[in-house]
């Protein structure tokens, strides 16, 4: 990559061409290959609509994926059905490749939930919104995998803001104390809001690994071949009780940290034309092209079924109602409490009041 | 009946609970081959073996944060933080995670955490290791909040406090570690039902004059102030659960005396106190013969051990009250 601190692990140069690597390969189906073209076409097409839809008013927040669906895509479709995946609020390939519905994605920054699926049904946990928080629970998980005698494996993602954060370094210490089978996948995406990654320590993310005594890999996070690749290592690394692997995909933030922040104030658009031509999609597209895996008319129909999903997700959202009040009472606990159950009271009583007084 | 210190009836009591339900595991700093600094967890390693009872790396947010993810995967964690002062790096996980991701996940995710911490002074400590940080807890919607003051109770409520299905942070009063008292092993906690129920407060020691509400460690203090009370009859109310307080049994008996001293030895200003004082003034207003009044830790660091007698309340600060309020 051009980039001179960069060596990351290769299969696609920007342009489309196949390269070879001494010690990553990927031998893939025609078929998978399209997928992963689909997959990366339809994120980001939630993405933009999504955005769109913030632009509009019908979401609060976004937090766009743009330029960083190969990294999510190729190490989420890298993961077994049973392994678990701990996402953070940027994530939407990863969720998308776990079978979480666009419109699930969209109900938290909706503001109609702060989760928005069953992690046990998707064998993925929440958007995590406290940075680093969640790479704990995914080495808890892993442990609890070990104990079982399992051989799933659990893949927490995180970024190079992250890496600052006691939570993930703590993550660090136990994964490997406990040997866990953990996949430790840091996107670094060179922003963490407005601070350089080189803000978070001095050293390249994926070299941080051994001085906590596991291995770390650094893989270009828009080649969706080599992520896969990579990640399918250090997911058959943990799987097989050899314990965690530090994988930094080195991509780019192409869009806004959220739809609330403004980029220009810290980061020059040449910088943004530079990322624009080692676009994951494009990369592939190119590749798929030129060895007549896919035609014009295959783009032309994904681009046609990310049409009707951003239709979907359009009238989906704007179908999306509030919950009732009370309903913020509802499963704070699993077990009765009398102080809820007397708010809750107080609260519907307190809001029959009005219908009384209009009745 | 067994003559049982309380570190004895917790550590009899977590076994119970191991091994009543394999997915129980104990997690701590030291707890495993040391059996912990005061032993709780003593010979539960040697029984129950190594991923059973785990000695964890020297990290509390990465203790709580890990259990959050074991109890993803469906095991239920008994936590062990050492001392009170050092909860604090786990705080982030407790109140953002631990206690919010059940009603994150409506409800799918259940989070049957049990997060054991020895509190409170009196042992002549160094810094850190005295304090009484339960009303942040208490005021964190998601968890629950129990103290057990003597080895009975401890004995039981560690159990209910495992088996519940929401968090627990459970306050071990340490100065009482070394209390004995009469334990029934051959009950289990969960047989007992509403017999039991560590939800209620209970009524330790009845009486007519002034009721005294405490807790944890204060209970045996008050008690104390009871016995030598000759003029005035203390009824003494044992919380046990400070999340949620029970204050049916709390207004039953203030409705009796028409008084309320509250006991704690955290700091006064928003402390478990004041929630208590407040709700008390709103439930018994007319039948409060005198303000609500608190007996507690002065509004100050805790102070260094050569002097912790004078921030700790004590059976003369508790008699004290109790005319104050007899006064009115």
């Amino acid at each position: 990559m051009a980039d001179e601190r960069v060596s990351a692990v290769q299969l696609l140069t920007p342009e489309g061409q196949r390269v070879a690597h001494p010690e990553y390969d990927i031998n893939l189906t025609d078929a998978e290959l399209r997928g992963l073209y689909r997959d990366m076409v339809l994120v980001r097409r939630i993405d933009t609509e999504a955005t769109a839809l913030q632009r509009q008013g019908e979401l609060g927040l976004w937090a766009p994926c743009l330029g960083q669906e190969a990294a999510q895509v190729g190490s989420a479709r890298a993961m077994a059905p049973n392994d678990f995946a701990f996402p953070t609020f940027r994530e939407h390939g990863v969720t998308w490749c776990r079978g979480v519905a666009a419109l699930d994605m969209l109900a938290i920054l909706r503001g109609i939930s702060n989760g928005g699926w069953d992690p046990s049904l998707h064998r993925c946990g929440p958007y995590s919104i406290v940075i680093g928080a969640q790479v704990l629970h995914g080495v808890g998980y892993a442990m609890g995998v070990q104990f079982d005698g399992a051989e799933d494996v659990a893949v927490t993602y995180f970024g190079d803001g992250a890496m600052a954060q006691g939570d993930v370094n703590e993550a660090f210490v136990f994964a490997a104390s406990f040997s866990a089978p953990v996949v430790f996948f840091c996107q670094n995406n060179q922003w963490a809001i407005s601070q350089p990654s080189d803000r978070q320590g001095n050293i390249q993310l994926y070299e941080r690994a051994n001085g906590f005594g596991f291995p770390g890999v650094q893989v270009d996070g828009n080649d969706v071949l080599a992520v896969l690749a990579v990640t399918k290592v250090a997911l058959e690394r943990a799987r097989s009780g050899n314990g965690p692997t530090l994988i930094e995909a080195y991509t780019y933030r192409m869009g806004a940290h959220t739809t609330s922040d403004d980029p220009t104030r810290y980061r020059l658009a040449g910088e943004l034309e530079t990322w624009r031509l080692r676009d994951p999609i494009e990369r592939l597209k190119a590749y798929l092209a030129r060895q007549g895996i896919a035609d014009r008319s295959y783009f032309d129909q994904i681009e046609q079924e990310g049409e009707k999903l951003a239709e979907q997700i359009r009238d989906g959202v704007r179908a999306m109602v509030p919950p009732k009040p009370e309903s913020m009472f509802d499963d704070v606990y699993s077990e009765p409490h009398a102080r809820i159950d007397e708010q809750r009271a107080e609260m519907l009583e307190y809001l029959a009041s009005f219908e009384d007084a209009g009745g | 009946m067994t003559n049982l210190t309380m570190v004895k009836a917790i550590n009899a009591g977590l076994r119970k609970a191991m091994e009543r339900d394999p997915k129980v595991l104990l997690f701590g700093e030291d707890i495993g081959r040391l059996g912990g600094v005061f032993r709780v967890t003593d010979g539960l390693q040697k029984d129950f073996g190594e991923h059973r009872v785990l000695d964890a790396p020297l990290a509390e947010s990465g203790i709580v944060g890990t259990a959050v993810g074991l109890a993803m995967r469906g095991y239920r964690p008994v936590l062990e933080i050492q001392f009170d002062g050092f909860v604090y790096p786990g705080f982030d996980q407790i109140v953002s995670q631990v206690a919010k991701f059940h009603r994150r996940m409506d409800g799918a995710v259940a989070m049957p955490i049990t997060i054991r911490i020895p509190y409170g002074g009196g042992i002549g400590a160094v810094e850190h290791h005295s304090e009484s940080p339960e009303a942040y807890f208490a005021h964190t919607a998601g968890l629950r909040v129990l103290t057990p003051s003597d080895p009975q109770s401890a004995y039981l409520t560690i159990q209910q406090a495992i088996t519940c299905n929401d968090p627990v942070i459970y306050f071990e009063p340490k100065r009482r570690y070394w209390d004995k008292g009469e334990v029934d092993e051959s009950q289990s906690a969960l047989d007992l039902g509403a017999v039991a129920d560590p939800w209620r407060a209970r009524i330790v020691k009845a009486g007519s004059d002034v009721t005294v509400a405490c807790y944890g460690p204060m209970v045996r203090t008050c008690l104390e102030a009871a016995a030598v009370a000759t003029d005035i009859s203390l009824e003494v109310v044992d919380l046990q659960a400070l999340a949620p307080i029970d204050y049916e049994t709390l207004v039953a008996s203030v409705q009796r005396t028409s008084r309320l001293v509250v006991v704690h030895e955290a700091a006064l200003s928003g402390g478990v106190g004041a929630e208590i004082a407040a709700r008390i003034g709103e439930k018994c207003f007319y039948e409060l013969e005198a303000p609500v009044t608190r007996v507690a830790g002065f509004d100050v660091p805790y102070p260094a051990s050569r002097i912790e007698e004078h921030f700790l309340p004590d059976l003369n600060r508790v008699l004290d009250a109790a005319e104050r309020v007899m006064g009115y």
